[in-house]
């Protein structure tokens, strides 16, 4: 069964691609879970590469697609750099939020 | 050397003194006394010695008028001010009797300073103030008189708060210095109008006077009286020159009686086109100077204090100067500045040997009969005593007579009338403090040993007021006569104030003073001298007012006092006596008037302004950065989650941005 | 076929998300960042990036979330999050600031950044010798020519990050005092409990 097509164009993907990008943006502020603060940053991360593949494809360039290549590369560094830290902070404690690291309080 | 080569070398008259006082200053530690008394005093010396020189070479030169220029000091556009000297009749007169007077007064603080911890310190204050004397008389331009007339000022402060352990003497400096400054304004105002009309401050400047519009003449010429009123102590601004006398007695000497006071005279004498040109400026000069002499007159009669007598006679002395200069009598008032220095320089001298040589105090009532003590101090003192009473034939007649004759020769008949009475109470005042201190009873013994001399209150005045108690006689041995340095100088003085009379004598060609003085006042108009007959008269009349003067005080002080608190001149003014001790309740007058506004002024001004709107824009300020700094602090709440709130704030904004301009 | 496949996929990407912002347990959280990730992964492929996609479910899904997962249970942070909001404000300003940048996003996708600007780094399509190059190909010719310095640059920041995960989690010397010493010790007495606990329900069975 064939649904009635609209052509899926560019628009689609972008309005996707903002709505991921909202929804991480508000998980980040709302949630106290430090290790899911970072997982909706994986989101937003994710939704600015999508939006690159959108216009590679739109603007027929490869440096779209190039760009989403280091991205990834830079995410998983970050990940990789950011969980040794949450590691090396939270270490002894247990049910830690990000609301206790507060010291830089001024 | 032509003279006029000889003139270029004027510099060396105020320079040779200011080597004494920086010398003095920067090695006075290691130059101890007496080397530096006589250092300080051989420069002087010196100086009057080229001073003699320059007027020996003066007296070639054609016109009688050479300047030397030593450096262009403010080249400022239009406003062209040269350092320079200028050799007239007029300065060179007045460096002599400067210079001379000083030598002889250098001579007797050797002796009087003695033993006096900041002996060289001393002498170079007296230097500096020859040398700013100097300045102030040889200077070629307003500019630089005034630069001469501050630096007198500024010596005269230091010189009478010498001994600035007394609190009296450090608040006497400061009158001094403060009230002259209020004549200093004058003069300044002057120098700023007399610059916005002729463009010049140079004495040149005089020779276009006449092209001023009257006002313009009076006010300038009103302004630099002022100045002379402040320096030379004439009333209003006199009230600063009897707590004067707190400093050394040689002090008092110089800068009080022969040299500074005489500056008022000096600068009215040098501006006189700007006098003349005005006729309103001329009467106020007369009469501010006959007022002040009756005045001065007045207060001198009933004062218990040796120099005080001495501090209102050259107040009113100065006020016969100025008497004399606003009728137009210039040489005359030169001739009375000349005499007056060697009288008056006796007087002072005489009463500084007085009080060393007996024990230190200053109250008549605890003198008399001195003269068999102090033989060669009285000899000079009384000299001088008949010159100032205008006896003839000391050199004190032949100045005031003078000045009486022109007053009545140009119909001036109001000043010459207070000039007579003044002469009259000079005789009195005069007489009185002779007899007190020299004849009569002797009334300085201590009766019992046990009164005999205390360790000295380091920081009490002995100055006595009027009202004071009579000070307790002390003195358990003999008054003694002074070293020979003092009584030397006394003596030198003395003759001169006895002989000085000969330059200028009213005969015709021996008035010598007025016909070196001519070149200068050229375009003053003669005083045609009485006939001789009219002069005898006059003169018989002013020397009659002082005999009867000096009579009256004889037979009331003959005797000296029967009991030291009871004057017998005060006892017959009764009020009027009281009245004239406290010098008119001129300085509580204005005191109060100022005191009370002026303080709450003050308090008010502290209250509020500094407190309220000074400080509270400065603290203010910084209370406001504080309390911004403490809302900004609140952003920083050290969560993870504000941050990424703010970022996430921030990135919105920037879409916005976008969006806008896009 | 491909308005389904994208709406089916959008709908669980969408899905997932929701699930990472909302879900209590950590580890919920994870599983829907999966869901997400391979949906993202499925549109590269539509969107003819197939390396893209491989290397996102190779390293995203299969790597990153991996890792989080090993680090949540590392730390035990898998208790469920209280619902209780510490910060009044956070909650609306988040929901108001999220919305207006979503309106602005579209609003400007729709008017400004649509450029349809020509191509700047090469055609994705670019021929070599009349022969149409696979996606790989074409994507690492670009790598290793026009995007060699950041290739090289990116492979150094590895290393460094590799270098940092070794320092960050060793033990060593004195632990950084980086958190309350008060709450430290609210945080003992909850071990503490959770220990009874356990004992208390060792010895029930």
């Amino acid at each position: 069964m064939t649904l009635a097509a609209a052509d899926v164009t560019a628009n689609y993907y972008l309005v996707l691609a903002a709505l991921l990008f909202t929804v991480g943006a508000i998980g980040l502020l709302v949630r106290r879970n430090v290790l899911v603060m970072f997982m909706c940053v994986e989101l937003m991360l994710n939704a600015a590469n999508l939006t690159f593949v959108t216009f590679a494809r739109e603007l027929d360039d490869v440096g779209g697609q190039a760009i989403v290549f280091f991205t990834l590369v830079v995410a998983a560094a970050e990940v990789a750099v950011g969980l040794g830290i949450i590691v090396a902070i939270f270490r002894r404690r247990r049910g830690a939020t990000a609301d206790d690291l507060h010291i830089l309080k001024g | 050397m032509s003279s006029s080569d000889l003139l270029d070398l004027l510099w060396l008259v105020p320079a040779l003194p200011l080597a004494g006082a920086v010398t003095l200053m920067l090695f006075g530690k290691r130059i101890r006394e007496p080397i530096a008394g006589w250092v300080a005093t051989a420069l002087v010396g010196l100086s009057f010695v080229w001073t003699v020189v320059m007027f020996l070479a003066l007296r070639d030169v054609e016109p009688r008028a050479h300047e030397t220029i030593i450096w262009k000091l403010v080249p400022a556009g239009g406003f062209d001010v040269q350092l320079g000297f200028l050799a007239d009749p007029l300065s060179i007169t007045f460096a002599l009797f400067v210079t001379g007077v000083a030598t002889l007064i250098h001579l007797f603080s050797i002796g009087y300073m003695h033993g006096d911890e900041r002996f060289s310190r001393f002498f170079a204050y007296l230097n500096l103030f020859v040398a700013a004397m100097l300045v102030l008389v040889l200077g070629n331009g307003f500019l630089i008189t005034f630069l001469g007339w501050e630096g007198v000022g500024v010596c005269s402060y230091l010189l009478v708060s010498f001994w600035f352990e007394r609190p009296a003497a450090a608040i006497a400096g400061k009158k001094a210095f403060v009230t002259t400054r209020v004549g200093d304004f004058g003069f300044m105002l002057a120098m700023f109008l007399i610059f916005e009309k002729l463009r010049t401050l140079d004495y040149a400047a005089l020779d276009r006077a006449a092209t001023l519009s009257t006002g313009t003449a009076t006010a300038i010429a009103l302004l630099l009286f002022l100045g002379a009123v402040g320096k030379s102590a004439q009333f209003p601004l006199h009230v600063w020159l009897p707590d004067a006398m707190e400093g050394p007695t040689p002090v008092s000497a110089l800068i009080h009686a022969a040299t500074m006071v005489t500056a008022g005279v000096f600068i009215v004498a040098r501006a006189h086109p700007f006098f003349e040109h005005s006729g309103t400026a001329m009467t106020v000069v007369a009469w501010i100077g006959a007022g002040t002499a009756l005045l001065a007159g007045t207060i001198a009669l009933v004062q218990p204090d040796i120099k005080r007598v001495l501090a209102y006679s050259t107040i009113s002395q100065l006020g016969y100067m100025f008497l004399a200069l606003g009728v137009g009598a210039y040489a005359a008032a030169i001739f009375m500045v000349i005499t007056h220095a060697f009288y008056k320089g006796t007087l002072f001298l005489g009463a500084g040997s007085v009080i060393h040589g007996s024990g230190d105090t200053q109250d008549l009532r605890t003198m008399g009969g001195l003269r068999k003590y102090l033989p060669l101090t009285a000899g000079g003192f009384i000299v001088a005593w008949l010159a100032i009473a205008g006896m003839p034939p000391f050199s004190g007649f032949w100045s005031k007579d003078e000045i009486l004759a022109s007053a009545f020769s140009a119909h001036d008949y109001g000043v010459w009338v207070v000039g007579v009475a003044a002469a009259l109470l000079t005789g009195l005042y005069m007489t009185r403090e002779v007899f007190l201190v020299f004849f009569g009873n002797e009334r300085f013994r201590a009766e019992r040993a046990s009164e005999a001399r205390e360790e000295d209150d380091i920081t009490a005045s002995p100055t006595v007021a009027f009202g004071d108690a009579p000070s307790p006689a002390r003195l358990d041995h003999d008054p003694h006569e002074s070293p020979r340095t003092m009584t030397t100088a006394i003596l030198f003085l003395g003759a001169l104030a006895v002989v000085a009379g000969v330059l200028n004598l009213p005969f015709r060609s021996l008035e010598f003073l007025t016909e070196w003085l001519e070149p200068v006042f050229e375009d003053v108009p003669e005083i045609h001298p009485n006939s001789f007959v009219g002069g005898f008269a006059l003169s018989t009349l002013s020397v009659t007012m002082g005999l009867i003067g000096i009579l009256v005080a004889l037979s009331l002080y003959r005797q000296g006092l029967r009991r030291p608190d009871e004057d017998p001149g005060l006892a017959r003014l009764g009020f009027a006596g009281r009245l004239f001790g406290h010098a008119y309740h001129f300085d509580e007058s204005i005191a109060r008037l100022v005191a009370g506004p002026v303080t709450r002024f003050s308090d008010w001004l502290d209250r509020t302004v500094d407190s309220r709107v000074i400080d509270g824009a400065v603290n203010g300020i910084g209370g406001l950065f504080g309390s911004l700094g403490g809302g900004l602090r609140r952003a920083q709440t050290g969560l993870v989650r504000n941050y990424a709130l703010g970022v996430v704030l921030g990135a919105a904004g920037l879409l916005l941005f976008m969006l806008v301009r896009g | 076929m491909e308005f389904a496949i994208f709406v089916i996929f959008a709908a669980l990407a969408m899905a997932g998300a929701l699930g990472v912002v909302l879900a209590r347990n950590p580890v919920h959280c994870a599983l829907s960042l999966v869901v997400t990730l391979i949906s993202v992964a499925v549109f590269f492929l539509q969107q003819d990036a197939q390396l893209l996609a491989a290397v996102q479910v190779i390293v995203y899904a299969g790597a990153v979330v991996v890792l989080f997962l090993f680090v949540i249970m590392l730390l035990g942070v898998d208790r469920e999050e209280s619902l209780r909001e510490s910060l009044p404000y956070q909650r609306p300003a988040a929901f108001v600031l999220g919305a207006i940048t979503l309106a602005e996003v579209l609003f400007l996708a729709g008017r400004t950044w649509a450029t349809g600007a020509s191509s700047q780094r090469g055609s994705l399509d670019e021929r070599v010798d009349g022969e149409n190059l696979g996606n790989i190909e074409r994507v690492a010719r670009s790598l290793f020519t026009d995007f060699l310095w950041p290739f090289e640059l990116t492979a150094a920041l590895l290393v460094i990050a590799v270098v940092g995960g070794v320092v960050l989690a060793r033990r060593s010397g004195q632990p950084v005092e980086l958190l309350d010493e008060a709450e430290d010790e609210q945080a003992e007495e909850i071990e503490e409990e959770v220990r009874e606990e356990a004992h208390e329900e060792e010895a029930v069975t």
